[in-house]
C-alpha cells in the first residue's frame, strides 16, 4: 500500500474511535441522573469533541496539503499569544514589541516550517527576536519595569509560537526509509498527547482522590494511570512510526511526561498573571481557552521532535 | 475605494479575530426591547467591538452613535459606518452644553441630540459613548449630559450600563494597526430610573454602573 493510502485509513480508522467515544459520550450524559454526573460527563464530553480536531486537522491536510496544517498551527499560535498578551499587564510603550510579535514574528516562524528550513526556524525566536525585542523596547527609554516587560513577551513568543510551531515541523523531519511519511509521526504525536491528557481526565473523574494543584480536573493517581495507559497505546501504535515497538514506548513516555510537565509549568503562569477560570459559557466561543489547550503541546512538540531528529533523523 | 457591501459583514469575524469581543451578559440577558447601551469610550475599536458582541439578530435594529468629524470623512470608514454599522452621525455637542451657558446650551444640545431622537422614535436601539469622547484607560471619565436627556424623553427605553476592557491596550492613541488582545464586552443590568434625580447625580450613577462592570 502507497504510504498516503495507509495514511487515509488511519485517519478512518480514528474518525471512527472518536465517532463511537463521542456517541457513548453523549448517550451516557442524557442517561445520567444525578447533577454531579452529569457535570463531569459534560467536562469529558467537551474534550472528546475537541478531540476532533486531530482528525480534522488530518483531513484537511489530506485535502489541501501539508500548508494547511501550517496553517492551522500558526493561527492556534495566534490565538494563544492574544491570550497571553491579554493576561499581561503591557504599557502603550510595549506596542512596537507587540506588533512585531504578532505580525512579524508569527508569519517568518511559520513560513520557516513551511519552507523545511530547520536552521532558521531553531534559532528565528531564541536568538534574533531575543535580541531585537530588546532593542525595540529600550528605544523610547521607558524603562519602568523594563525587564520585566520584556521578559512576558519573550515567554509569551516561546511558549506561543516557537514551542507550538514545532508540532508542525514533525510532519518535515526527513528519516532515512521514512520518506514522505512525515505526517504520520505528527499525528502518532497528536494521538498519544490527547490520550495521555483524555485518558488523565477519564481516570481521575472514575476514581478521584488526589486532586492536583495546578488542575483540580485531574488527580495524582488519574495522572498516572492515565499516562501509563498513554503509553502503552504510543507502544502499540509502533507501525506509524519508524520506531521499534520499545523505541515507540519510550518516545510515548517523553510524550507523556512532557505533556504534563506542560500543563504544570502553564498552569503556574497562568495563576501568577491571575487568571480566573473561564466561565462555562466563554468556552464555545471561538480561541477562548487556546492557552489551556496548548500547554501540553507546547512543552511536548519541541521534546518529542528533538528527540527523533537526534535519533532517527538526518 | 468601495468594497462590494457583501464583504462587509467579514468586519465582524476579523474583529473577533483580532481582539475576541466576547459578550458577557452580567446584569441583563439579549433582548429585542428597545436599549441605549452605554458605554466607556478607550479606542477607536469600541463601537465595531460593542456592535460585534451583539447578537446577529439585535444588530439590525442596534444603530451606534458616531462622531461626524471620525467616522464621517469619506472612504472605506465612512463605508463601514454608513452600510455595515448604520450609524448615527451626530456633530459633537458643543462646548456650550457642558459650560452650562443657558441660552445656548439648549439649542445647541437640542441640535445635537436630534438624530438620536429621531433614531429612537423610529424604534432602534443606540449605542452611545456618553464621555464623548475617548479615554485611553481603563475606567471612563465624566460622562456628558446626553444620555440624562435622552433618558428622560425616552422613558420606556432600558439603559443598559456596558464595559469594554483592554481595548485601550490594543489600540493606543495614534496607533493604526491593533495589537490582537482578548476583550469582553460586559452587559450590565438596567438602570433603574430615579424621579426628580438631578442631571449630575443621574449622569454619576450611570458612570458608577459602567465602573462596576470593570471589576467584574
Amino acid at each position: 500500500m502507497a504510504p498516503t493510502d495507509t495514511f487515509f485509513w488511519v485517519l478512518l480508522a480514528f474518525a471512527a474511535l472518536f465517532a463511537a467515544a463521542t456517541a457513548l459520550g453523549t448517550w451516557l450524559e442524557a442517561r445520567a441522573g444525578d447533577t454531579v454526573k452529569v457535570a463531569w460527563i459534560h467536562q469529558l464530553n467537551v474534550r472528546i469533541r475537541a478531540s476532533w480536531l486531530i482528525p480534522l486537522l488530518f483531513a484537511i491536510a489530506f485535502a489541501l496539503g501539508s500548508a494547511a496544517v501550517v496553517l492551522v498551527f500558526a493561527v492556534a499560535s495566534f490565538l494563544a499569544l492574544r491570550e497571553f498578551v491579554a493576561l499581561t499587564p503591557i504599557k502603550p510603550s510595549d506596542y512596537w514589541a507587540l506588533i512585531v510579535a504578532f505580525y512579524v514574528a508569527i508569519p517568518v516562524q511559520y513560513l520557516l516550517i513551511a519552507a523545511g528550513w530547520y536552521v532558521g526556524f531553531a534559532v528565528f525566536i531564541p536568538v534574533y527576536l531575543f535580541l531585537v525585542l530588546p532593542v525595540i523596547m529600550a528605544w523610547r527609554q521607558d524603562v519602568e519595569r523594563y525587564l520585566e516587560r520584556v521578559a512576558k513577551v519573550q515567554w509569551g513568543l516561546m511558549i506561543s509560537v516557537y514551542c507550538v510551531s514545532h508540532a508542525p515541523a514533525i510532519a518535515t523531519l526527513r528519516i532515512p526509509g521514512f520518506e514522505g511519511r512525515s505526517a504520520m509521526l505528527l499525528l502518532y504525536f497528536l494521538l498519544v498527547l490527547q490520550a495521555s491528557e483524555l485518558l488523565a481526565v477519564i481516570v481521575s473523574a472514575a476514581i478521584g482522590r488526589t486532586p492536583l494543584k495546578s488542575n483540580p480536573n485531574k488527580s495524582r493517581e488519574g495522572v498516572a494511570i492515565g499516562g501509563g495507559a498513554a503509553i502503552l497505546i504510543g507502544a502499540s501504535l509502533w507501525w506509524m512510526t519508524p520506531f521499534s515497538w520499545w523505541q515507540s514506548l519510550l518516545m510515548a513516555a517523553a510524550i507523556a511526561i512532557a505533556g504534563f510537565l506542560g500543563g504544570l509549568v502553564l498552569s503556574a503562569v497562568k495563576r501568577s498573571l491571575g487568571a480566573r477560570a473561564p466561565v462555562a459559557s466563554d468556552s464555545v466561543q471561538l480561541g477562548r481557552g487556546m492557552l489551556d489547550r496548548l500547554d501540553a503541546l507546547a512543552f511536548a512538540a519541541p521534546v518529542f521532535f528533538h528527540l527523533t531528529l537526534f535519533f532517527f533523523a538526518r | 475605494m468601495r468594497l462590494p457591501v457583501r464583504f462587509l459583514p467579514s468586519i465582524v469575524w476579523l474583529v473577533r479575530l483580532l481582539v475576541g469581543a466576547y459578550p458577557r451578559w452580567i446584569g441583563s440577558a439579549p433582548s429585542a426591547n428597545q436599549r441605549i447601551y452605554f458605554a466607556n469610550h478607550s479606542s477607536h475599536m469600541d463601537t465595531i467591538v460593542l456592535w460585534a458582541a451583539l447578537p446577529h439578530s439585535l444588530r439590525v435594529n442596534t444603530r451606534p452613535v458616531a462622531a461626524r468629524d471620525y467616522w464621517g470623512r469619506g472612504g472605506l470608514r465612512t463605508q463601514i459606518a454608513q452600510e455595515e454599522l448604520n450609524v448615527v452621525m451626530i456633530d459633537r455637542a458643543r462646548p456650550a452644553v457642558d459650560r452650562g451657558d443657558a441660552d445656548n446650551a439648549s439649542d445647541a444640545l437640542a441640535d445635537a441630540l436630534e438624530p438620536l431622537r429621531d433614531a429612537l422614535t423610529h424604534g432602534f436601539s443606540l449605542i452611545i459613548f456618553p464621555e464623548g469622547t475617548r479615554t485611553p484607560q481603563p475606567l471612563p471619565g465624566a460622562f456628558r449630559s446626553g444620555l440624562f436627556h435622552l433618558a428622560a424623553q425616552f422613558s420606556e427605553v432600558e439603559l443598559i450600563p456596558v464595559y469594554l476592557d483592554n481595548l485601550h491596550r490594543s489600540l493606543p492613541k495614534g496607533a493604526l494597526l491593533p495589537v490582537p488582545i482578548i476583550s469582553t464586552v460586559r452587559f450590565g443590568a438596567p438602570l433603574p430610573r430615579v424621579a426628580g434625580e438631578s442631571r449630575d447625580a443621574f449622569l454619576e450613577r450611570a458612570r458608577a454602573a459602567v465602573i462596576e462592570l470593570a471589576g467584574g
